[in-house]
């Protein structure tokens, strides 16, 4: 019954791992089309679902068997709930008498995961099944959308019985609101039409509305620099015109004055996250804010807006287009003028300070790298990234020309994110040439799946950044604790042609500058998976830097010395 | 400050879990908490008040608000609303003090539920407030011990409760015959 629940939720591939109580599930999939993928651990199954709804916008599915299976999962719950993405799992528990008798693998997953989930269920009558999982597919993807797990005892996967059709979901207290407000939305077109220094700040929210193309048209019909997030890059194509970059703690130069300096803020599925404002009070301080959410609790979180609109960016940039186009307002030669050098500085700030592609003649540079990974990316590929310096860097200097080709670990900031994330994006686009940019720490979080890619062929790419360190951690400590080196140095880095042997698929060490490229190619041409271990300098920083709890304003550009940013 | 807040929620396995567990996960310090049915068996009537900063009061309610068994988060800190406790009081006092006892439980509008050589045991009502000073004046007459239901409260003006209605489901139906 279960089985049927998911086909006829559209499923088509999920994620999991089996076990005791859950044998009756798998014993229907024995014979059943439903691809199910056996990953290596269970927190990579609720990885890859996220990396399959990541990149399709669909629900991802996962499953574990009871106990230690799901807790394994609850890494990648918190890493949906935080990112705001849509994923049903699904785990098994103990026959229900067994319950509340500490039963062989049993633990209290409906209550272990309530923090985790958007919500969560305990089914434990065979008549609620269907309902409950429809319902949780409902939760997952619509408003918000989070993970949403359910709990079902054993006795219910066993049970035989006939699929009840569930026409209706009945959530009263569930209220998804997406129509912005009327009023609302248009102070909000009168603004832009007025503001003299505007600037979109999208985030993941334009990525979950499916709504680039809306927002491609409103920064075009009213000339509208913007900047997105780590979570919402390729939500405007990284080449647009109009496009800055992404802002924050490394965010460029460029982004960070536009912030700092805007009239107006035109927040878009965002939620004002202490990475991305820094000291909030410095935050935009002279900007008024429109601020677009379909989650209430967002709006006013951390900072008031000025125009708080509830409801879907999608619909509310439909109609904010609307208005924009019927408007005859024409903006008068002083507001044109303003507009003129509103963009000047936005460009002139880009050209002072662009991210840097270092490069050397006899290393290799990690923003070279990156810039490598670009060029045969050309803005096309998905890449999946794992957490840490690489992964800045890769946002910085990697372009995303469409939506959900960027799959990243924000909220959270999970390591071992990448790789099983990458999984789940290659099997839902088979098409895609797809990039797993990891660190060296992150990859060893992560080795068990490279028999998940081995036994199934993915031709995943991938590129570990191997800098000998937990680099990250060690920026924070060369340039907050005096450079005192403490657990963070990764002596004993398997040798990865041997181990990408051992799985029957091809890797390579590199070192060099000048193989950089060729391997890259080589790893691209190659059909089936490449693992490339690429070693570069040791003991680079990412600049530029906003120091935690200082203000955008105070970024540091580079080293040695930090650079203070004179006030406008 | 305090802020008291009434929550209609779906009487579902697990509801109050998602009250409480919001509260502490959020940092919201409980102060009270109470909870049964309403005349409908499917909902409960929760009075809570937690210990808040005032620019906090607004996300609270949207937090809970965002939980899908709850159906109404009210605020009603600031509007018309009354609020009232319960507080059971065991006293242990000498024999030349019980005259005193009485009359002072009386000016609180207590009641003895239980009378012994030893002391009473008193139940009164009222604003917490007025319940606090209750307790104080029979701790200067003696050992007691105090049992308080937390607040209760019911808004004075009735507040519409929106729905959402159901949504028709969109899975596929045609392929599967079984
Ligand atoms: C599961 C987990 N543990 C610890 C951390 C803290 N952390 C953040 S970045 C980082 C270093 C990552 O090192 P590596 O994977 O080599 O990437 P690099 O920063 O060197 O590019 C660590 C330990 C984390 N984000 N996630
Ligand atoms: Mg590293």
């Amino acid at each position: 019954m279960l089985v049927e629940c998911l086909v006829r939720e559209g499923v088509d591939c999920l994620f999991g791992y089996p076990g005791g109580v859950t044998i009756p599930f798998y014993d229907v999939l024995y014979d059943h089309p439903l691809r199910h993928v056996l990953v290596r651990h269970e927190e990579n199954a609720a990885f890859a679902a996220e990396g399959y709804a990541r990149a399709t916008g669909k629900v991802g599915v996962c499953c574990a068997t009871s106990g230690p299976g799901a807790t394994n999962l609850t890494t990648g719950l918190v890493d949906a709930m935080m990112d705001s993405i849509p994923v049903v799992a699904i785990t098994g528990q103990v026959t229900s008498k067994l319950i509340g008798s500490d039963a062989f693998q049993e633990a209290d997953t409906f209550g272990i995961t309530r923090p985790c989930t958007k919500h969560n269920y305990l089914v434990k009558r065979l008549e609620d099944l269907a309902q409950t999982i429809h319902e949780a597919f409902y939760v997952a993807g619509s408003g918000r959308p989070g993970p949403v797990l359910v709990d079902v005892t054993k006795d219910v996967l066993q049970a035989q019985g006939h699929y009840q059709q569930v026409t209706a979901i009945h959530l009263p207290g569930y209220r998804v609101f997406t129509e912005g407000h009327t009023g609302q939305v248009r102070r909000a077109a009168q603004l832009v039409q007025e503001a003299q220094r505007p600037l979109v700040y999208g985030g993941g929210g334009i990525i979950a509305a499916g709504t680039a193309k809306e927002l491609r048209e409103f920064v075009e019909l009213a000339d509208l620099p913007a900047v997105l997030t780590l979570m919402g890059l390729g939500g405007l194509a990284s080449e647009h015109p109009n496009f800055i970059s992404m802002p924050g703690m490394h965010g460029s130069y460029a982004a960070n004055m536009a912030l700092t300096n805007c009239d107006l803020l035109i927040a878009l599925g965002v939620r004002f996250d202490d990475r991305v404002t820094g000291r909030l009070a410095a935050f935009a301080p002279h900007a008024k804010v429109i601020h677009v959410d379909i989650d209430p609790a967002e709006i006013g979180k951390n900072r008031a807006p000025d125009v708080p609109i509830v409801g879907d960016v999608k619909r509310v940039l439909v109609k904010l287009n609307k208005l924009l186009a019927e408007s005859g307002n024409a903006p008068d030669e002083t507001l044109r003028a303003a507009r003129r050098a509103w963009w000047h500085r936005i460009r002139q700030w880009k050209q002072e300070h662009p991210f840097d592609v270092v490069t050397s003649d006899t290393e290799i540079k990690p923003q070279h790298l990156m810039a490598e990974i670009d060029r045969i990316s050309g803005g096309q590929a998905i890449v999946a990234s794992d957490v840490g310096q690489h992964q800045m860097w890769a946002a910085q200097l990697v372009r995303f020309n469409e939506p959900r080709l960027w799959l990243s670990s924000g909220g959270l900031g999970s390591m071992g994110f990448g790789i099983p994330a990458a999984i789940g994006a290659q099997f839902a686009r088979p098409d895609k040439l797809v990039f797993a940019i990891v660190g060296d720490g992150g990859f060893q979080m992560s080795i068990p799946e490279l028999s998940t890619i081995a036994s199934n062929g993915l031709p995943i790419k991938i590129v570990v950044m191997n800098n000998g360190h937990l680099g990250m951690v060690r920026q924070w400590q060369t340039l907050f604790y005096n450079n005192r080196l403490s657990a963070v140095e990764l002596d004993g880095f398997p040798d990865v042609e041997k181990l990408a042997a051992a799985y029957g698929f091809k890797g390579r060490i590199i070192d060099k500058p000048w193989e950089l490229a060729p391997a890259l190619e080589e790893a691209v041409a190659e059909p089936g998976p490449y693992l490339l271990n690429v070693k570069v300098t040791p003991f680079e920083c990412v600049y530029p830097m906003v120091p935690a709890g200082s203000g955008l304003e105070e970024m540091v550009l580079g080293p040695p010395q930090p650079v203070a940013v004179p006030a406008k | 400050m305090l802020q008291v807040i009434s929550l209609l929620l779906e009487n579902k396995p697990g509801a109050l879990m998602r009250v409480t567990g919001l509260l502490s996960q959020r940092g919201y310090n409980i102060e009270s908490l109470t909870v049964a049915r309403t005349l409908d068996p499917e909902l409960s009537r929760m009075t809570i008040v937690v210990d808040v900063d005032s620019v906090q009061r607004q996300q609270v309610i949207k937090q809970m608000n965002k939980l899908i068994n709850v159906l109404q988060a009210t605020d009603l800190t600031d509007s018309p609303a009354v609020v009232r406790e319960l507080v059971l009081v065991r006293i242990r006092m000498p024999q030349e003090s019980r005259t005193a006892v009485l009359k002072e439980a009386e000016i609180f509008g207590g009641r003895v539920v239980d009378s012994s050589t030893e002391g009473f045991a008193i139940e009164a009502t009222g604003d917490p407030e007025k319940l606090g000073e209750f307790i104080d004046v029979m701790n200067s007459y003696g050992e007691i011990e105090v049992t308080r239901s937390g607040a209760l409260a019911i808004g004075l003006e009735a507040k519409k409760l929106r729905l959402q209605p159901p949504v028709p489901t969109k899975t596929k139906m045609e392929e599967f015959v079984d």
